[in-house]
């Protein structure tokens, strides 16, 4: 399973990993909904701690899609939201002219 | 209900399916796609210059404070011997405002640094995937009929729009923390101009111009101290004069 550090990079997880990803995921969704930021914060770094400590990072050149994608912890609360809408924070990719 | 990590790739991944769908001629697409990279590597290039640029900026005021710093403590130091404790006061005043925004500046200094590192890192990635996509795009085009090619494109075009995604965020924050660099480091040139943290030497105030005078005073005590070390002593009360050793 491929999970990217946004900003950073991709790296290849176990399923063991995973899990661990998922207990923390839920608590940060939790804390976001809550708005607490410095809470939210303190676990997308502990999930990339994980991530980096454990995963094994991908090739440059590997054109893998990721499974999952981890948000950085110094976006605001607002940020991280937009992150989530379809006209949010990521930019559309450029789509050819018809 | 889906985690954070579950909702940025499907925000991702639909982006990027919208592209795909619109895309009639595979060949077309991917040669489309790779236009769009390029551009993209030539963004993300642009904005590590300007990041350079700002915290250039940046330096060149943090030396300015730092020299004005020293100055005021020396004005301060020469009131002072003076007898003038009240424009000591007023430059340790001035040095104390220009100190607060010479913290202020390092932090942000420090705050482009972690940009351009950041941006660094994802031209990189960026670079050496579109590499990659350059190859796959000329063998599928090579060897694949045009419904085999759809069927190809799949995941190298999902992989390089993620990444196209990722750097185009970092480009777009990075360009929001520059703008906001750029709008205090016109607030500090605004205060250096307006005098508030200048030496007092050059200013116009009543202030300036007194400190100025015991700093222009103290500057001839010392030139005529060092003429009368060079004459030898007694040069300055008329004694008759001896030869320097």
């Amino acid at each position: 399973m491929i999970v990217r550090l946004m900003g950073e990079g991709q790296y290849r997880i176990d399923e063991g990993v995973r899990s661990r990803l998922n207990e923390l995921d839920d608590k940060a969704m939790q804390a976001l909904e809550r708005n607490d930021e410095a809470e939210l914060d303190g676990y997308l770094d502990q999930m990339g701690k994980i991530v980096r400590g454990e995963g094994t990072a991908l090739e440059l050149d590997d054109l893998h899609p990721s499974d999952l994608l981890i948000p950085p912890s110094d976006l605001t609360l607002e940020e991280t939201r937009q992150l989530f809408s379809e006209d949010g924070l990521i930019p559309d990719l450029p789509i050819p002219a018809a | 209900m889906a985690g954070l990590m579950g909702r940025a790739s499907t925000v991702v991944k639909s982006k990027f399916s919208k592209l795909l769908d619109k895309a009639e001629d595979p060949n077309e697409m991917l040669d489309y796609s790779y236009e769009q990279q390029l551009q993209l590597l030539q963004n993300v290039k642009r904005g590590v210059a300007d990041v350079v640029t700002s915290k250039k900026r940046l330096q060149l005021q943090s030396d300015q404070l730092e020299r004005s710093l020293v100055k005021l403590e020396t004005q301060a130091r020469e009131a002072l011997a003076a007898g003038r404790e009240d424009l000591a006061r007023a430059a340790l005043e001035r040095k104390t405002t220009a100190q607060q925004q010479l913290q202020g500046l390092d932090t942000q200094i420090q705050g482009l640094e972690a940009q351009q590192e950041k941006l660094v890192s994802s031209e990189r990635q960026l670079s050496a995937k579109i590499e990659a996509f350059r190859g796959q795009k000329e063998v599928i085009k090579a060897q694949y009929s045009a419904a085999e090619a759809q069927v190809r494109i799949g995941e190298a075009a999902t992989g390089i729009g993620e990444q196209m995604a990722d750097t185009g965020l970092a480009i777009q924050r990075a360009r929001d923390k520059t703008e906001q660099m750029q709008a205090r480091a016109g607030a500090v040139e605004e205060l250096i101009e307006s005098g508030t943290l200048e030496d007092f030497t050059s200013g116009e105030d009543r202030l300036d111009r007194e400190l100025a005078q015991v700093s222009a005073q103290s500057q001839v005590d010392s030139e005529l101290e060092r003429m009368k070390a060079e004459l030898g002593p007694g040069a300055a009360t008329g004694d008759k004069k001896e030869l320097p050793q």
